[in-house]
């Protein structure tokens, strides 16, 4: 298999990282731009050999905001773009993040999250950048973000970040951690002809035509189709909130009518988006919500308590933005109570609260090591005792 | 024969003229720089569609929302590495980065030296008004020592940057300064700069009547102008160290100029696999 | 300085000098006066009209109807593209 191709199909023992990278260049990014940190460095690394090797760019910029940044100028001129980082990093991209939902640039950026706050735990797993993927810049957007458990979903869902958002022209996050980012696993890429591509929405109007409204979302899913630069439709792209002219248009008006659109682009159409896999939930009197690396031993913790006779679900989130608020609020009328382990001190646990009034029983480390099977286990047992 | 009233201008087929009059105070020299970059869109043979033009934050970075091209209205200090990939993804087109100099300079700065650095194939026009104009007259880091701004009642207490001789050193291989006066040079100076690959920098001293002038007891935009047109010299070989700007001292002038035309290799990520063996 | 009348080019008679017709857009203009100021032969004045915003725009000041030279330097300085010439050719 020549380094040329773009998709390396077979059957490969593939560190999470590099299945990342792999994920790219199946999709078809044409642009990398980042910086180095841990523990995403490798597939910063990965792709400054692959993408060169089919004549595609890789950018190590002088920072995450520059990174950034150019993920949307490339975007915006036609590219599939993509960064790849960790929670300082993912800080410093929050500003361009902005201006990627403003200007609604689909671009990627993967988060291998690791011990936070801060400079915190560079080399060791965390998941705590959670809420920062869906708040972390200022102002009301929406985003969408995975959670890969393997280096295989890495790769599938790398895929799937780059198509869902062409289709809905917001930033899409792929959440792993430090643990799935450097596991190496089995993953298995198919065939270049059967990697799914969902192609962005392009306009009917002619470049020219006077008439033609760039920001102008007449379709129900409230997506407006993209132009790129130097296809003769010579718009105006801005940070300011702007008019369907794509015009600055900084009145109370326009503005709210224009954040409404960007946010109820994803809210009214969280249904064709979110994404979660069940584990024994159809007769649970007791639930456990997990994700990432996490989810891994609560799948072990689960079946153990099971051969105890403990009647407890898994709901595996694998699309943590938008949250599947129904899903929460449907189990709610079935179990007695939620367990939400996770690698920080209470994020998702958080949004779960929100859609139900059954407890909430949160299992939390702020990072540094993988969270094992026991504490959950230990947690599903109590709980299962005094529910 | 008297004038003629007309509600439209030859240089109009550049604008998005439903936009116009543009929001600048009267006599700021955003105007006039703005007109010989649009001359000089106008005279450089490259289509209106194959020219994109990107901006940060401030006063200046709204050019390019009145330019009738490919704009871009960024985040603050942040239209380098934008236009950047613009640049690389479309390789044919004409990238301008028409911005200010608290932009390029004060959060922008790091993008600037590093573009410099590679030598990316954009043009950067910087209009320098000495202070962060759009925010009400703030001190930047092109404010003379000395000068008084809003955020520097007492006067301005840090040296300002020379900026012809920064982009030299960082690595630019076109570097002009001219002003806001001197627009048969300025479009010169740009359509020199279109028709160069790599990084080319030219900076154009503006007046600013209100957030600048007016904190230091200039009059008006004329009166600014004024001041160019009796303290500016040109001297294309000046020693780019000494082209300081330092509005108290009379006896020294503003050097105006094309200061740096040389060749380097414009940067190309792939430009080490044309040396890799077939 | 000399002038015209004291030493004449040879071949005064064969050149022409150019003669420009000056274009307003009174609503565009905002007043900053760099045309008036910086014409070299003080061909413009600020009128009494206003225009909407309330700015006087300039016109061919009284006499100087002849005097404009095609110049083109109030075209090139105005800050608003408020103002340019053309050269009239005959």
């Amino acid at each position: 298999m020549s380094p040329e191709e773009r998709v390396l199909t077979g059957s490969h023992f593939l560190l999470g990282d590099y299945a990342c990278a792999e994920g790219a260049m199946a999709a078809g990014c044409d642009l990398f731009a980042g910086y180095p940190i841990t523990p995403s460095t490798e597939t910063a690394e990965r792709l400054s050999a692959r993408l060169p090797a089919v004549g595609a760019i890789f950018v190590q910029m002088e920072d995450e905001m520059a990174s950034v940044a150019a993920l949307v100028g490339g975007s915006l001129a036609g590219a599939r773009t993509m960064s790849a980082t960790s929670g300082p990093g993912f800080s410093l991209m929050m500003e361009n993040i902005g201006m990627a939902a403003m200007m609604e640039a689909p671009c990627v950026i993967v988060n291998i999250q690791r011990g936070a706050p801060s400079t915190g735990l560079p080399t060791l797993v965390g998941q705590a950048d959670m809420m920062q993927a869906k708040w972390g810049s200022h102002g009301d957007y929406e985003i969408i973000a995975y959670s890969p458990s393997s280096p295989q979903e890495c790769f599938d869902y790398v895929i799937k970040a780059f198509n869902m958002s062409d289709r809905w022209r917001v930033p899409v996050f792929v959440m792993a951690d430090e643990l799935i980012g450097h596991m190496t696993e089995r993953v298995v890429i198919p065939p270049a002809d059967q990697i799914p591509r969902v192609e962005r929405k392009r306009p009917r109007h002619k470049p020219g035509d006077p008439s033609f409204l760039p920001f102008l979302a007449e379709d129900e899913d409230l997506v407006p189709p993209i132009v790129h630069a130097g296809e003769g439709y010579r718009v105006n792209y801005d940070s300011l909130t702007h008019d369907e002219k794509g015009y600055p248009a900084t009145f109370p008006e326009p503005h709210d009518k224009l954040v409404r659109r960007l946010v109820n682009k994803i809210r009214l159409h969280a249904d064709q988006i979110i994404e979660y896999e069940e584990i024994f939930l159809d007769d649970a009197d007791l639930a456990v919500i997990a994700y990432g690396s996490t989810a891994r031993s609560a799948r072990r913790a689960v079946n153990e308590a099971r051969r105890d006779g403990i009647r407890v679900g898994l709901l595996r989130l694998i699309c943590v933005w938008p949250f599947p608020e129904n899903k929460v609020r449907e189990l709610s009328n079935q179990v007695k109570a939620f367990v939400v382990p996770e690698l920080n001190l209470g994020q998702i646990s958080r949004e779960v609260e929100r859609f139900t009034s059954l407890p909430v029983i949160g299992v939390n480390h702020a990072g540094g090591v993988m969270m094992a099977p026991d504490p959950i286990l230990d947690t599903i047992r109590e709980v299962a005792k005094n529910a | 024969m008297p004038e003629i009233k007309v509600e439209s201008h030859p240089i109009d087929s550049v604008f998005r003229t439903e936009r116009l009059p543009h929001i600048f105070c009267p006599g700021c020299g955003i105007g006039p720089a703005t007109h010989a970059y649009a001359q000089a869109i106008l005279e450089s043979g490259i289509p209106k569609d194959q020219h994109a033009c990107v901006s940060g934050i401030g006063c200046t970075a709204r050019v390019p929302g009145y330019m009738d091209v490919d704009s871009y209205h960024t985040t603050h200090g942040r239209s380098i590495p934008f236009a950047m990939a613009i640049a690389l993804v479309k390789p044919e087109m004409e990238v301008t980065v028409f911005s200010g100099d608290g932009d390029l300079f004060g959060i922008g700065g790091n993008h600037f030296i590093h573009a410099a650095r590679r030598n990316i194939d954009i043009n950067v026009i910087c209009i320098n008004n000495f202070n962060y104009g759009m925010t009400g007259g703030q001190l930047g880091p092109t404010t003379p020592l000395g000068a008084k701004a809003s955020t520097a009642p007492y006067g301005n207490t840090e040296p300002p940057f020379n900026l012809p001789y920064l982009a030299a050193a960082t690595g630019a291989v076109f570097v002009a300064r001219w002003t806001s006066l001197h627009v048969r040079q300025l479009k010169e100076a740009i359509l020199r700069a279109m028709e160069k690959k790599g990084f080319t920098f030219i900076e154009v001293l503006a007046p600013c009547p209100v957030g600048f002038g007016s904190p230091n007891d200039i009059g008006d935009a004329i009166e600014e102008v004024w001041l160019y047109r009796e303290r500016c010299i040109v001297d294309h070989n000046a020693y780019l160290p000494d082209l300081e700007l330092d509005l108290r001292r009379k006896d020294i002038p503003f050097v105006m100029g094309n200061f740096v035309d040389i060749e380097r290799p414009p940067f190309d990520p792939l430009a080490m696999m044309k040396n890799q063996g077939e | 300085m000399v002038t015209l009348q004291t030493r004449q080019p040879l071949d005064v008679k064969k050149i022409s000098i150019p003669r420009g017709q000056l274009y307003i857009i009174p609503e565009r203009c905002k007043g900053c006066k760099f045309c008036i100021d910086f014409c070299p032969l003080d061909v413009l004045e600020e009128t009494s009209a206003i225009n909407a915003k309330g700015y006087h725009y300039p016109v061919v000041a009284e006499g100087k109807e002849e005097a404009c030279i095609a110049c083109q330097f109030c075209s090139v300085i105005c800050p608003d593209f408020a103002i340019y010439v053309e050269e009239i050719t005959e």
